[in-house]
């Protein structure tokens, strides 16, 4: 799958999509769900919380593993999706739909740190050879 | 304490460098070109380079539920032992007791013991005449499993051989539609199929057909030579096989309540408190390695069946908190039979069926009940 070039990524397997508004909204990638397997539990963080950049904020679990997920950049929550905390495999079904919690940063230069789709695709394909 | 989770970047290098390669290292089954020719994700399982998963794992798990799949389980090790005193020799190594083997093809489920009580490993035993027996070990554990076995034959005086059979593969059909497949794949060998019971086996030629396995499903576990096995394990698909990852055969064999080595027991634990004293037959003053550590133990624990209450998924560490003090789960999954998680954990004993403990998952405490284990079998939930 392709690695859509409107995105922001982490070299944590975070994608990161920059709204109209400024706030970012957050999921893991097509590469990491598709290592991770078929998913079966999300905890996000709560709406409110404030996060520092690369704190540990929400929790992905397939049936293989646990894993974390870093607030990409320092910010306050603003909303946790519900819809994939009941239904995990919108995560394996499109990544990139499925999104997790969204973001309000605290500074927008922040963004500007977050890799592109090309150097995110540089580092899927470093990571697989 | 719980186990230090991994970050996804952690999780993707790690498993993006097993599927990536295959280092000369990584050992290889007969059946390793199939997996890759199915696209399977392949990792490193303890020096094997094994499928995990050929698509979605949990597809997997209801493919052998309702069906019939197929499990490439050639890293385990058959091993012949052959002479005139295999049966005296078995008597002593292992704690169930081999003279529960009198026809020729039974099958005996056993831990062998170190002088301590601790499990070596658990294997299977079949009974073919009273100068062949063969063993399948665990694949981790193979090489030591055989150095034991070689010097307890050597301290004993017994003059037997032990013969590894890597010239073998071993390939488990299971699932409630498993007979219909080996029949079609196979011609022929209805004949044994028909009558053959389950934990039984039969030889025909190089090949061996034993009624067993590890999901909790009807099925065989068939060794057949190294090449022949691609060509078998395609007309096993031709006939309806799904094949099956390594992902699958954890979550079935949990759900099936079957202890895992490495993981439910080891040296460490004693057989009696992991489940297994069914396994350890002490009715007759027969002397076994392990037996007089065992009857001088005391037994403070127990291994019982977690459902979680709460959402999450538990995994193996974490740690249980009871009313007579703390356990620690020693499998744990996400059920795709059951859809929520369960487990298998050590606990003190004292504790039911029925009642109610916490487990720390990262910082909080969710509800599990203690339950009596197996979860599931032949496809229908045993737990209410």
């Amino acid at each position: 799958m392709s690695i859509p070039a409107d995105l922001k990524y982490t070299p944590s397997h975070e994608w990161v999509r920059v709204e109209a508004d400024g706030t970012l909204t957050v999921g893991i990638t097509h590469h990491a769900q598709d290592l991770l397997g078929d998913m079966v539990f999300i905890e996000n963080p709560a709406a409110g919380r404030s996060l520092a950049k690369g704190e540990e904020c929400a929790v992905v679990e397939s049936v293989k593993a646990a894993s974390d997920v870093y607030a990409p950049v320092a910010g306050e929550v603003i909303a946790a999706n519900a819809d994939v905390e009941s239904s995990p495999e919108a995560i394996n079904k499109d990544a990139y739909s499925a999104w997790m919690f969204k973001l309000k940063p605290a500074n927008a230069a922040d963004v500007a740190e977050l890799m592109d789709a090309a150097a995110y695709q540089k580092l899927v394909e470093s990571e697989a050879h | 304490m719980e186990r230090k989770r991994a970050s996804l970047k952690f999780l993707v290098t790690v498993m993006s460098n097993q599927a990536a390669s295959t280092p000369a290292a990584l050992k290889h089954t007969p059946l390793n070109a199939t997996h890759r020719e199915l696209s399977a994700k392949m990792v490193d399982f303890g020096g094997w380079d094994m499928p995990v998963n050929y698509g979605s794992q949990i597809e997997e798990h209801h493919a052998v539920r309702t069906g019939c799949g197929l499990f490439d389980v050639s890293h385990m090790l058959p091993l012949d032992i052959r002479g005139a005193n295999v049966r005296p020799f078995l008597r002593r190594l292992v704690a169930n007791n081999v003279d529960k083997l009198q026809v020729s093809g039974k099958a005996l489920y056993s831990c062998m013991l170190n002088e301590a009580g601790g499990v070596i490993d658990d294997l299977i035993i079949y009974f073919m005449d009273e100068s062949w027996f063969r063993l399948v070990v665990n694949a981790g554990t193979a090489e030591k499993d055989l150095a034991w076995m070689e010097k307890m034959n050597a301290e004993w005086g017994m003059g037997l051989t032990l013969t590894p059979r890597r010239d073998l593969a071993m390939i488990a059909i299971q699932g409630p539609a498993a007979t219909p497949a080996l029949n079609n794949a196979l011609p022929g060998v209805d004949s044994i199929t028909a009558h053959l019971k389950p934990f039984n086996a039969a030889a025909m030629g190089e090949m061996f057909i034993a009624r067993t396995g590890y999901t909790g499903e009807d099925g065989y576990e068939v060794m057949v030579l190294a090449k022949s096995a691609p060509f078998f394990w395609k007309a096993l698909m031709e006939a309806g096989g799904k094949p099956i990852g390594l992902g699958a055969r954890d979550t079935l064999r949990l759900e099936a309540g079957m202890n895992l080595y490495g993981q439910d027991m080891d040296e460490t634990a004693s057989p009696l408190e992991s489940g297994l004293a069914w396994t350890v037959d002490m009715k007759t003053a027969r002397d076994f390695v392990g037996r007089a550590a065992l009857e001088k133990s005391e037994i403070t624990k127990q291994l019982v069946g977690l459902l979680l209450l709460d959402k999450g998924v538990l995994r193996g560490h974490q740690k249980v908190l009871t009313k007579h003090g703390e356990g620690e789960i020693t499998s744990g999954t996400f059920s795709p039979t059951m859809q929520q998680s369960i487990a298998l954990a050590r606990i003190p004993l004292g504790i039911a069926p029925g009642e109610e403990v916490e487990v720390e998952i990262r910082d909080k405490k969710l509800k599990a009940k203690v339950v009596k284990y197996p979860f599931v079998r032949n496809g229908k939930i045993l737990i209410s």
